[in-house]
Formats: structure tokens, C-alpha cells, sequence
């Protein structure tokens, strides 16, 4: 047991080699290599169509993106065949740029629908209501939820900044080995930012790893990565760490480009 | 022989068994007489356009099955809702059971239309309700000619009954083919309230075609709720013909839960007699295969001050067809109607079908009257967020389903209807996932 963790924990989390993808015949991934290992923050930006929303979309499984090149490693298997739900089962998260409503499914049966899911996909019994209620008073503290919000339908009539915060809350209550915010801080105010970045840096472990993906640097005062990516055109073309994040705040990303081009 | 002629060469044996002197003998000869003119409803009928009943009238029913069955209550306990106490009025092959009854006359009478028709302490109500609201066409006719057994039910003013009350018919299969027409009168007096159950459930996979007619009168402030459980085998047909009668500030429910059967046609028919009437009609259609739901419904608004409320969902996986036509009609007298009819239907496959067509019929100028129709597919973002949380793509479909009919079991006033609802829904879904939502 202890050689095989030790051996884990080596390993790559996360490894993306040579990946390539195209949506409806457009290719939109074009040769992408990232690694993350478990413990890391790696933050990707980048400028708007450079493929960060289908990036993650990709990892989590979204159908209708096709992998015409490369693969996918979760703690060493090939995820790529796997259906979004069976990803879900070995812990990837994807906190969705557009939450989606779903009228009549309370927040609570919601989340109590998926994690006895994901139980039963590891061959576990249903978690008794106790421990579920008490996990969910405990996790909806952290993000200062307000319990009324939990009974209501999952993000019907949610203001964007709920629809963030109910996304985290999910993360918090599923323990993903691998989380991936896309584009959470959009929608947020100031308060709302602090609670949710606050809300991730607790979840943050030895054993997990988050990647932030976002326009702006100002999340990532808040979460402090170990590692920014510049995604442009398909492919991460500078990699560097927390300073770079604020480097592309000051001077934008055309620089990024030219220095691609040359 | 095809079976329009063996019912009506069958119609002089079927005098043997009844009382031919008798008032009710003569309203059973005009409706036999009218049957014999129309009989069946083709597809040329416009309310017939979408339901065929050719496929079911081939088959050569028993029309009066005989043999006296008895079966055991440890093979039919599952349909009943046995986890509350309740009266039964229970037939096996059109005969009542006193075995599975509990029926009474302890200040209400909850019993049967075999005694009704027949015996003379009944016979105020029988002359005054029986036969008066039920249309004159095919098949009410057909039923009406026939009508001999069925559940009678009185309730005088009053009285809230406790115990809901179930009316279960089964077919045992005996015969290769079973043609029933049961008959029920339900009539509740003033400031009454009762709650009805009904089902229609065949034991065996042999044919049966069940004409049902349910007439329902619902005096001042009186309050009537029936549940229509739908979950019959593939191969039996149900039309179930209902008319309610409502008088001032009475307030029915009709909800109708249309999961199994081969062909099922819902004729749904409100007449309001009075002021400040509330009629609320729901129902949940899921099938699949083959499966043919078709929901008539009407209500007729004729005095003002009134509220109807209609929400059907609908949803249709494979060859499956269903058909929903709402017709309101506002009379020029019935001003400040509150008319509203909503029917939202999800196609699981491109192979399925849905014919939806409201009908408003409005000659009042103060009226709101609200029509709304959707058809669509199960949203594929929705499912892809949820098996990013985990959900299996089955139970992923099922949770959205189920949340979409949703809206229509929240007016359930009985939990452990509801609750059984909610388990035939997950059963018809295919899915084993805690729906308490």
C-alpha cells in the first residue's frame, strides 16, 4: 500500500499530451500538453476563442467534441473513452461557466442524487441522512450558503453569482481529485469572489489538484496558483508562475501573440 | 362476425340476467338502440381523428364473462394502495368480490350499482343521477345498454369520509378476450368531501377492452378528488368515459396517470351548474413501445365566477403516440372565468408521437382564459451536467423526466398515492434512484 501511493503521488494527476480537438469539423485544440500533479494550482488564461471552455469541456468528457489526436491521462489511465459520469466517479469536477438550470430537482436531492451516484459507482452504500445533513450544514457554512437557497430548484431564477457559489458548494460536498473552475469568477462580485476563492482554498490538499481558468488576474489574488498557462490558438505557448498572471493583467495578451509569431 | 354485431346479437341473452320491466331497462334499450346506429367510432369522427380503435375490435371478446374467479389477495395486493385503510369496491371479470371488498352503509354507502339499480331504497337517487350527465354518443351508449355492475357511492351532506376509496376492476385472462362495461354512479351532497381511487388491472396477458363510464355529481361546497391509476398490462385497452356534474363553490379533481395499457382514451368531460366552481384536471402520461394515450378533455364554463385548471405532461419514448385535446368552452353567461390549460409534452425518440390541440371556445367578453403547449426533447446540457456530477446518463434522463411531471403531483392529496405514483414513475424510467424531490 505504501509503495503504490508513493508511486501515485509521483505520478502525473493530470497529463495531457499532443492534444488535439475540433467541435463540428473546427479545430480548436492544436497540439496541447499540460501536466499537473496532485497539491498544484495551475491557472490557464488566455484571450476569448483560444479554447479554454473546450479544454475543460474536453476533460470532462462533453460529447460533442471530437479528440482527433492525443491523449488523456488521469493517474495514469486513459480517460478518454470513459462516459463524463465515469470521469466523475474517479473524481474530475468541472465547475460549469453556465450552470445549468434544472426546474423541479431541489439543490439538496440534487446533491444527494450524486453522491450516492458516485457511492455506488465505487460499490458503497448510500450515505446515511445523517452524515449527508451534516455534511451539507457544514459545507454550505463554508460558502455561507443560506439554507432556504438548498431547497430550491437547482439554479432556476439563480442570480450568477448564487449559480458560482451553488457550483462550489457541489465541488465541496463531491472532495473531486481534480477540480476545474471555468471562468468562476465571471458574475461574481467582491464579496462573492472572496467567499468563493476562500471556499477552494480550503478544499485545497496534497491529494487534489485545482485548475483555475480565467480572463482575469484579479481571482487569482485569492487563489494563488503555482502555475500560469497563456492558452492561445490552441495550444499553451507560455508557462510560468504567479507573476506571469499579473504580467499579462498589465500588458495584455497581443504581446503574447507576437512573441508566438516570432 | 365482426364485434358491433356480436354485441348487438348478444344484447337478448344479456336481458336474461336483468329485470327488462323496469325503468332503467328502458333507458338501457335507447342506449342500446343509439349504439346500434353509431356504433364504433371510426377515424372519420373528428374526436377520433388521432385514435384508432380498429386493431382492438378485431379480437373476439367475451362479452359477458361467466365463470364466478376468485383469486387471491396475495397475488393482487400490490395494486392495490395497501398501506392505508380505505373502503374497496372490487370486481373480478365484471363480478363484485365480496372476498377483496370492504364496502359499507354505515351513514354513507359505498357499495354496488348491481344493488342500486335494483332495489327500491335507491331509487330516488338512481331516477334523479343515474344516466343524466352521460353523453349520448358510442361508446357511453354502448356502456349504458350494458350497465348492470359497477361501484355506487353516496355521500349525504356533511360528511367527510376517512378512508379513500378504491374501485379496482381485474381480469383474470379466463377467456382469450375480455370486453367490460363497468358502470359507476358516485354522487356527493352538499359540503361532502370523498377521495376516489380508481384502477382497471388485468392478471394475464390475454385482451381486454374496458368501456368504463363514471358519472359524478358534486353538490354545493361539496369536494371530490379521483386518481386514475393507468398501469394496466400491453395488452389491455381502456376507455374510460367521466362526467361530473359541479354546483356552486364545489371544487373536483381529476387526476389521471396513464403508464401502461395498449390503447387508453380518456374521455373528461366538466359541466359547471354553478358559481365560484373550481375543476382541476391532471395528468401524467409515460409510455413507450407501442403504447396509445389519448386525453379528451372538457369543461363546459356556464355560470360566471368560475376556475378551471388543466396540466397535463406528456411523455412519449419509441413508437409511442399520444394525444391531448382540450376543449373549454366559456359561455356567453359564465363572465370572470379563470380558464387555464397547460400541456407540455417531451419526445424521448424521433420516433414518437404527439397530436396536441387546444380548443377554446369562448362567447364571454370578461374572461382570462390561458393556453399553453410545448413539445420538446430532454435538454442535452441539463444531462451532460449532471453526469459531470456523477449521474448515470440513465438516471440522469430519468431525474429530468421525472422533474418535468413533477408539477403535476404536487395537487396529490394522499401521500401514499403519491408515493406510489412516484415509484410506478421510477419503475416506468427503468431507474432505482430515492425520488423524494
Amino acid at each position: 500500500m505504501y509503495l503504490k501511493s508513493q508511486a501515485n503521488s509521483i505520478k502525473n494527476m493530470l497529463k495531457i499530451e499532443n492534444l488535439k480537438a475540433s467541435v463540428d469539423d473546427k479545430s480548436i485544440l492544436k497540439g496541447l500538453n499540460l501536466q499537473v500533479n496532485a497539491g498544484e494550482v495551475h491557472a490557464i488564461m488566455g484571450p476569448n476563442g483560444a479554447g479554454k471552455s473546450t479544454l475543460a469541456n474536453i476533460i470532462a468528457g462533453k460529447e460533442e467534441y471530437e479528440v482527433n489526436q492525443g491523449t488523456i491521462e488521469l493517474n495514469g489511465e486513459d480517460i478518454s473513452e470513459l462516459a463524463p459520469e465515469e470521469r466523475a466517479h474517479i473524481g474530475v469536477f468541472l465547475s460549469f461557466q453556465y450552470p445549468v438550470e434544472i426546474p423541479g430537482v431541489s439543490v439538496t436531492n440534487f446533491i444527494k442524487t450524486a453522491i450516492n451516484e458516485n457511492r455506488k459507482a465505487k460499490g458503497l452504500e448510500e450515505m446515511p441522512a445523517k452524515n449527508m445533513l451534516k455534511m451539507i450544514r457544514e459545507k454550505s457554512e463554508l460558502l455561507e450558503i443560506d439554507r432556504k437557497f438548498l431547497s430550491r430548484s437547482l439554479n432556476e431564477g439563480f442570480s450568477g453569482g448564487e449559480k458560482k457559489r451553488n457550483e462550489i458548494f457541489q465541488m465541496a460536498m463531491l472532495e473531486p481529485k481534480l477540480a476545474i473552475l471555468d471562468e468562476t469568477d465571471s458574475g461574481l462580485d467582491i464579496d462573492a469572489l472572496r467567499i468563493v476563492a476562500n471556499g477552494v482554498n480550503k478544499l485545497k490538499s496534497k491529494d487534489n489538484a485545482v485548475i483555475v481558468i480565467t480572463h482575469y488576474q484579479r481571482l487569482l489574488d485569492y487563489i494563488v496558483p503555482d502555475f500560469v498557462h497563456v492558452l492561445h490558438d490552441g495550444k499553451i505557448v507560455k508557462t510560468g508562475d504567479a507573476s506571469l498572471a499579473l504580467e499579462l493583467e498589465a500588458k495584455g495578451y497581443d504581446w503574447i501573440k507576437e512573441e508566438v509569431i516570432s | 362476425m365482426d364485434l358491433k354485431e356480436k354485441i348487438v346479437s348478444s344484447y337478448v341473452a344479456f336481458e336474461d340476467g336483468v329485470n327488462i320491466n323496469s325503468d332503467i331497462h328502458e333507458i338501457r334499450t335507447d342506449a342500446f338502440q343509439q349504439f346500434e346506429k353509431l356504433g364504433f367510432p371510426s377515424k372519420k369522427l373528428e374526436a377520433w381523428k388521432y385514435t384508432s380503435l380498429n386493431a382492438i375490435l378485431k379480437e373476439d371478446y367475451s362479452i359477458f364473462p361467466d365463470n364466478e374467479k376468485s383469486i387471491n389477495l396475495a397475488d393482487v395486493k400490490q395494486y392495490f394502495i395497501h398501506d392505508i385503510d380505505t373502503y374497496k369496491v372490487i370486481f373480478i371479470d365484471g363480478k363484485y368480490s365480496s372476498f377483496l371488498s370492504e364496502t359499507t352503509h354505515d351513514s354513507i354507502d359505498v357499495c354496488l350499482m348491481s344493488s342500486a339499480l335494483t332495489k327500491a331504497k335507491y331509487k330516488p337517487i338512481i331516477e334523479n343521477y343515474f344516466n343524466k350527465i352521460a353523453k349520448q354518443d358510442n361508446l357511453t351508449s354502448l356502456n349504458t345498454a350494458f350497465s348492470k355492475e359497477g361501484a355506487y357511492i353516496h355521500i349525504p351532506k356533511n360528511t367527510e369520509v376517512e378512508k379513500p376509496i378504491q374501485i379496482i376492476n381485474f381480469t383474470t385472462g379466463t377467456e382469450a378476450a375480455t370486453m367490460l362495461q363497468p358502470r359507476n354512479l358516485i354522487v356527493v351532497e352538499q359540503n361532502a368531501h370523498v377521495q376516489i381511487i380508481e384502477r382497471h388491472q388485468s392478471l394475464t396477458e390475454n385482451a381486454v377492452f374496458t368501456n368504463v363510464v363514471t358519472e359524478i355529481y358534486a353538490d354545493r361546497h361539496s369536494t371530490v378528488d379521483v386518481y386514475k391509476i393507468q398501469n394496466d398490462h400491453i395488452s389491455a385497452s381502456l376507455v374510460d368515459n367521466t362526467f361530473i356534474e359541479q354546483q356552486s363553490e364545489s371544487i373536483v379533481s381529476v387526476h389521471t396517470f396513464s403508464f401502461g395499457g395498449n390503447i387508453t382514451r380518456n374521455n373528461l368531460n366538466f359541466y359547471q351548474r354553478g358559481e365560484h366552481i373550481d375543476s382541476i384536471l391532471k395528468g401524467i402520461t409515460i409510455i413507450e413501445g407501442k403504447q396509445h394515450v389519448d386525453h379528451h378533455t372538457l369543461v363546459h364554463h356556464i355560470e360566471p365566477n368560475c376556475e378551471s385548471h388543466q396540466d397535463y405532461k406528456g411523455i412519449f419514448d419509441e413508437r409511442s403516440t399520444g394525444v391531448f385535446n382540450g376543449k373549454v368552452i366559456v359561455e356567453k353567461e359564465a363572465q370572470k372565468t379563470n380558464a387555464y390549460q397547460k400541456n407540455n409534452n417531451i419526445l424521448v425518440s424521433d420516433k414518437s408521437t404527439i397530436n396536441a390541440k387546444p380548443q377554446l371556445e369562448i362567447f364571454a367578453d370578461d374572461v382570462k382564459c390561458s393556453h399553453g403547449c410545448t413539445i420538446g426533447q430532454l435538454d442535452e446540457e441539463a444531462l451532460f451536467y449532471m453526469q459531470q456530477r456523477g449521474i448515470g446518463i440513465k438516471e440522469a434522463r430519468a431525474l429530468l423526466m421525472y422533474a418535468f411531471a413533477n408539477t403535476v403531483l404536487e395537487s396529490v392529496k394522499i401521500p401514499e398515492v403519491k408515493d406510489r405514483i412516484t415509484k410506478l414513475i421510477a419503475n416506468k424510467l427503468n431507474v432505482n434512484i430515492g425520488f423524494n424531490i
